[in-house]
Formats: structure tokens, sequence, C-alpha cells
């Protein structure tokens, strides 16, 4: 197996070993890994574990975007941030606890709130867009820049005890984000973490399925959740997998053209 | 009457406070069976509220409400879930 040295800083490779020992990942897709850009909007408590094992797995750039600080009832499950770093933005906290876990990627922090303007810049020029969001304007915004950007969007939510994950991608055969979900939810039916609360390991349960579908993503590993909606509920231990399709009234994607496979 | 398994998520659940339930109904679409299912309780009232944004997938394929449901074995439904 070949592998591109000179892609990687002295000292690097060895930490990539056990994915280079497997045989969907390989010399190969570890090098994907570090030539990839990925976006992950929101620090929280979905974004600790994405962010983590991504830079764990050597992601070459990582722009991550969240206007939030650190405040104590975080650190129940988002365990990116620290006692210590009460206080700051979750961006620079998650950018020292990435570099203590791998400091040869590029962390870019956005101290940002991602609005329609902002959205399709923020967007561009990476491999793959994550939602780890914690509000469904903010889902939708995300949703349409990457259907015009043409990027995958890898998106998982949670509430309570329950997650969901899956892959929108439009140009590439699965739906988008308003494909499934077109109707926003009347006020109050779809409480926040903060008004519902949610159980500590859920978002670490759903984030790393979530990293691990975007290790998939990038190295072309297995089969991907692009039109598969994973759900979870882990306090009664039901799961299911609801096959998606794309819808062909979607406002928000209907004109978009499907790469030939 | 045909017997259908529902299952229930997120906030669904919850305000039913059961993931899953067997129903006897005799509904012909999702929409009928959603009726039905309001009428059982006040929690299934409350969980079918606002059903615009609640989307439903026959036996784990998504569908819609205005969708027959003879000779499906699992009805499940579910909201967009908006934490992270």
């Amino acid at each position: 197996m070949e592998v591109t040295a000179s892609l990687y800083a002295e000292g690097e490779l060895l930490r990539y070993a056990r994915h280079i020992a497997l045989r969907e990942i390989g010399g190969p897709g570890q090098a994907r890994l570090k030539r990839a850009s990925v976006l992950v909007v929101g620090a929280g408590g979905l974004g600790a574990p994405v962010l983590m094992y991504l830079a764990a797995a050597g992601v070459g750039r990582i722009t991550v975007v969240d206007d939030d600080t650190v405040s104590l009832s975080n650190l129940q499950r988002q365990i990116i941030h620290a006692e210590e770093r009460l206080g700051m933005d979750k961006v620079e906290s998650a950018r020292i606890a990435l570099a203590g876990i791998n400091p040869f990627v590029a962390v870019k922090p956005v101290r940002a709130r991602l609005d329609a303007a902002s959205a399709r810049a923020m967007v561009t020029g990476h491999d793959l867009a994550i939602d780890a969001t914690d509000n469904l304007p903010t889902r939708h915004l995300l949703n349409a820049a990457c259907v015009a950007a043409r990027v995958p969007l890898l998106s998982g939510a949670i509430s309570q005890w329950e997650g969901q994950v899956t892959v929108y991608d439009p140009a590439r055969g699965a739906p988008c984000l308003a494909c499934l979900f077109p109707t926003m939810p009347a006020e109050g039916l779809a409480p926040s973490c903060a008004d519902a609360g949610v159980m500590g390991a859920l978002p670490g349960i759903v984030g790393s399925m979530m990293a691990a579908e975007a290790i998939k993503l990038l190295t072309g590993a297995g089969r991907s959740l692009r039109g598969r909606l994973l759900m979870q509920d882990v306090l009664w231990g039901e799961n299911r997998e609801i096959a998606l399709c794309r819808s062909p009234d979607c406002p928000v994607c209907a004109g978009i053209a499907e790469e030939r496979a | 009457m045909a017997s259908v398994e529902i299952l229930y998520f997120a906030w669904l659940r919850e305000r039913i406070d059961a993931p899953r339930e067997k129903v006897e109904t005799s509904a012909a679409t999702v929409a009928d069976l959603v009726a039905e299912l309001a009428a059982r309780s006040e929690r299934h009232a409350a969980a079918f509220a606002d059903p615009a944004s609640v989307r439903v997938a026959l036996d784990q394929n998504l569908s819609d409400f205005s969708a027959p449901i003879a000779g499906v074995a699992e009805i499940a439904f579910f909201p967009p879930m908006t934490g992270g």
C-alpha cells in the first residue's frame, strides 16, 4: 500500500495506523481525509464528538461555526468544552480541544451565527457540511446553501432521548431537508434542549454516528446514509431506518440536476 | 379490520408516552388513521394537534397522509428533531 508521505507532517502518519489498517480506508482513504475540508456548524452537543473524532481522524481542514459561549449547563454533554473554558467562545474552546487531540489539523474557528447572507459563502470550498445546530431555521438556511453549492449535508438532530441522522444531497440523488420536512412545526411543538432537556450521552451516540458517516463519505467506504433516515430512541431501545426520496416539487431543490453515476 | 403496529418518535412518543402500540383499524388512508388515533385519548389528541409538520413512514418508506394503508404492517410517525 502506498502512502503519500509528503502529504503528512513528520511523525503524523503513525497516529492514523488503525485507519490505514482498515481495508475500507487504507492509505488512499487516509489521504482523502487529509485532503478534505469539512464545515461543522454548531460546536455544542453533536458538534463535540463530530469535531473531536474528525480531528483525531486527521481530516485536513475543519471550519467550525458557532456564536455561543461555553456555559456550565453545556458541560453535562458538550464534552469538547471544559470547566476552565467557561465563558469562552465555543469555537475557540473547540479549537483548543482539537489542537490537543491532533495538532496537524487546520481548524478555522468562526464566531458567527449562520444567516441567509453568509451561509452560501460559508459552505463554498468545503467537501462536506455537517449540521450540528440546535434550531430549525438555521438548519433550513444551511440546507438551502448546501443545495445551491451542491455540497452534501450530513445532518444530525436530537431531542431528549432520541436522534435522527441522514445525508441530504439532491445533487447525488438524495432528498434535501425541505423534501423531508417542508413544514415548520408550530411554536412550542419542537422544544429546544434548554426547554425539554437532553440526556447527556445522547449527543455522544448520535454525534459519533455522524462522525462515522463523515469518515465514510470522505473516504468512500461502505454505503452512505443518502436517502436513508436513521432514527434512534435510546429511552425505549427503538430504532428505525426510513427510506427517503426527493420531493419533485420541493421548493428548495426541485431544480437541482443529479450527477450521473 | 386490520391490525397495524404504530410507532411514535420524538414529541409524539413523549405526548402519547409509549413508543409503539398495536391498533385495529378500518381506516383507508393515513389521514383517516390519524383521525381515529387522535380520538383515542387526550394524549393522542395532543400528539396529533398539529400534524402538518409530522411525517409518516409506511413499512419504513417515507409516505404521506393521503396514502392508503391497506396491507401495511407498520406505520411510523415522526417530526423533525431540532436539538444539537
